[in-house]
């Protein structure tokens, strides 16, 4: 419970009140540049770190959403009634409900899990969900309803005739699927994943009540210890908008790659 | 299933809907004059406006709600002149903090909505309009705005129910809507699972309502684009 405790304790203490005026009279010495350097004092390392966790989970993220995102669109475009409710109630739910309340869902409901797992083995005691594992499988749950749509979208956009040809010329369906649907989907599919990917990042910021140290625990952390919450908040929302500019960009080059092949006249049309 | 638990549970969570429909209502009207703003600036014409404006679509929708809200509601207490400025017997309410940054935020995203809406409007209607004589605020009142509005409605019910969802975040800021008292039941129960339950299905029938409500503004918005009833028998 002491991950999410931090945020909820929230007291909003002035940073001058009750013995904080010798702390930050004490740390008055040191600079912003300081601060936010590589030095004993700064927090500069730690907040690359952070940077590069909060990539790695969205990255996670992604690819276990694309997994889950793939299964409930095959599901949605089955034709079993009951299969496409179901991906039909995984989306709606999943796009519907709070990203906060999803991640304590898979944070404290996995750790639930795992602890009388851990108990059937003869382990007594509480077992956690390693914070990363649920941050991700959380964000990639919510990544996976919306990659979902944008799969199914993708699926649509395939020209039905492309497969009527595919079936008439005997390809049997695995070949079908690799040679003419998987490629297609995945052109068609790029610029929603770029978006999707854009939602995952900053989702990934609310990981931050299970006490994984990415980037905004991490400002949130050194604002609390050096009572600079307003700098150490600007430079994390900073970091935040490089990632989400920097992946644009990668986003736009992979999608002029996936196109190479298309005649400039037909995209004008997608 | 322990019914009676979930019965319990629905009914604590019941007693913070008021609180998060107040946070959806005031920071979705507040966000959207306040797109109307910059959406305005955006397309003004006027450079140093439309370059500000360009800039705070950027950061809004660039970086996650919870360091803006963070920003807000640590961040600005900070600051002494603040702390003796006249405003801070507001900011200081963490109520206040949560509708200003989700009014902030979602103004970024609205405004880029709005003027995906504008850019649809064609260019015909606005040079017949000015043919006959409209100009300024009159050609924005009678043709932009409503056209564009209509446009953008489909975009902008979707924000919206992110909006809602959005709300969730102010129990990060110690105000206790619907998903605070959720973690709170949790830690205090265990019982994730019903919890999780009793929670999503309040939002979803929220979000469900709110959609329902779209979808009739865009019925009685676009009532004359749809083809006239059969005329009636005499």
């Amino acid at each position: 419970m002491s991950g999410a405790a931090w945020a909820m304790s929230g007291s909003r203490e002035p940073p001058r009140r009750n013995g904080g005026r010798q702390g930050c009279t004490g740390r008055s010495a040191i600079s912003t540049l300081e601060l936010l350097g590589f030095g004993q004092a700064g927090w500069g390392a730690l907040l690359l770190v952070a940077t590069l966790m909060t990539l790695a989970v969205t990255a996670a993220a992604l690819l276990i959403g694309a997994v889950f995102g793939a299964i409930v669109a095959a599901a949605k475009l089955s034709g079993i009634p009951l299969l496409s409710a179901l991906g039909t109630a995984y989306t709606t739910v999943f796009r519907g409900v709070p990203e906060l309340l999803v991640i304590y869902l898979i944070y404290f409901g996995g750790s639930t899990a795992v602890t009388s797992i851990g108990q059937a083995l003869g382990y007594e005691g509480f077992l956690g969900l390693p914070s990363f594992l649920a941050g991700a499988l959380a964000v990639g749950i919510i990544s996976g309803a919306y990659q979902a749509e944008v799969y199914r979208g993708a699926y649509l956009a395939i020209s039905r005739g492309e497969l009527e040809a595919a079936s008439a010329i005997g390809m049997h369906f695995g070949l079908r699927f690799r040679r003419i649907i998987m490629p297609q989907v995945l052109r068609y599919a790029m610029p929603g994943l770029g978006n999707v990917w854009q939602l995952s990042l900053k989702d990934s910021a609310l990981v931050s009540v299970t006490g994984l140290a990415e980037l905004m625990r991490t400002s949130q952390v050194a604002a609390n210890s050096t009572r600079q919450y307003f700098l150490f908040f600007i430079v994390g929302g900073a970091l935040y908008l490089v990632l989400t500019s920097l992946s644009d960009r990668v986003f736009n080059q992979a999608e002029r790659r996936a196109n190479r092949s298309m005649p400039s006249s037909t995209l004008g049309q997608i | 299933m322990d019914f009676d638990f979930l019965a319990s549970t629905m009914v604590t969570l019941l007693k913070a809907v008021p609180l998060t429909l107040a946070l959806f209502a005031l920071s979705v009207s507040v966000g959207f004059l306040l797109a109307l703003l910059i959406v305005w600036m955006r397309v003004g014409g006027n450079r140093a406006l439309s370059t500000f404006a360009r800039a705070y679509i950027f950061v809004f929708r660039g970086s996650p709600l919870l360091i803006q809200m963070f920003l807000v509601f640590y961040g600005l207490a900070q600051f002494d002149f603040i702390r003796s400025g006249p405003l801070w017997p507001f900011l200081r309410e963490p109520f206040v903090c949560a509708v200003l940054s989700l009014a902030l935020c979602t103004a970024g995203y609205s405004a880029e909505i709005f003027r995906g809406g504008i850019r649809s409007v064609s260019p015909r209607e606005l040079e017949a309009a000015r043919a006959i004589g409209m100009s300024g605020f009159l050609l924005v009142r009678r043709i932009l705005a409503p056209i564009a509005f209509r446009h953008a409605l489909p975009a902008y019910s979707t924000e919206v129910v992110l909006m809602m969802k959005s709300t969730a975040l102010a129990s990060l800021v110690t105000v206790w809507e619907v998903t605070g008292v959720a973690q709170r039941l949790i830690s205090q129960t265990y019982r994730t699972m019903e919890v999780f339950l009793c929670a999503a299905l309040i939002y979803l029938v929220l979000n469900f309502i709110v959609l329902q409500g779209m979808a009739l503004l865009e019925r009685s918005l676009s009532r004359h684009l749809r083809a006239a009833p059969p005329a009636p028998k005499a």
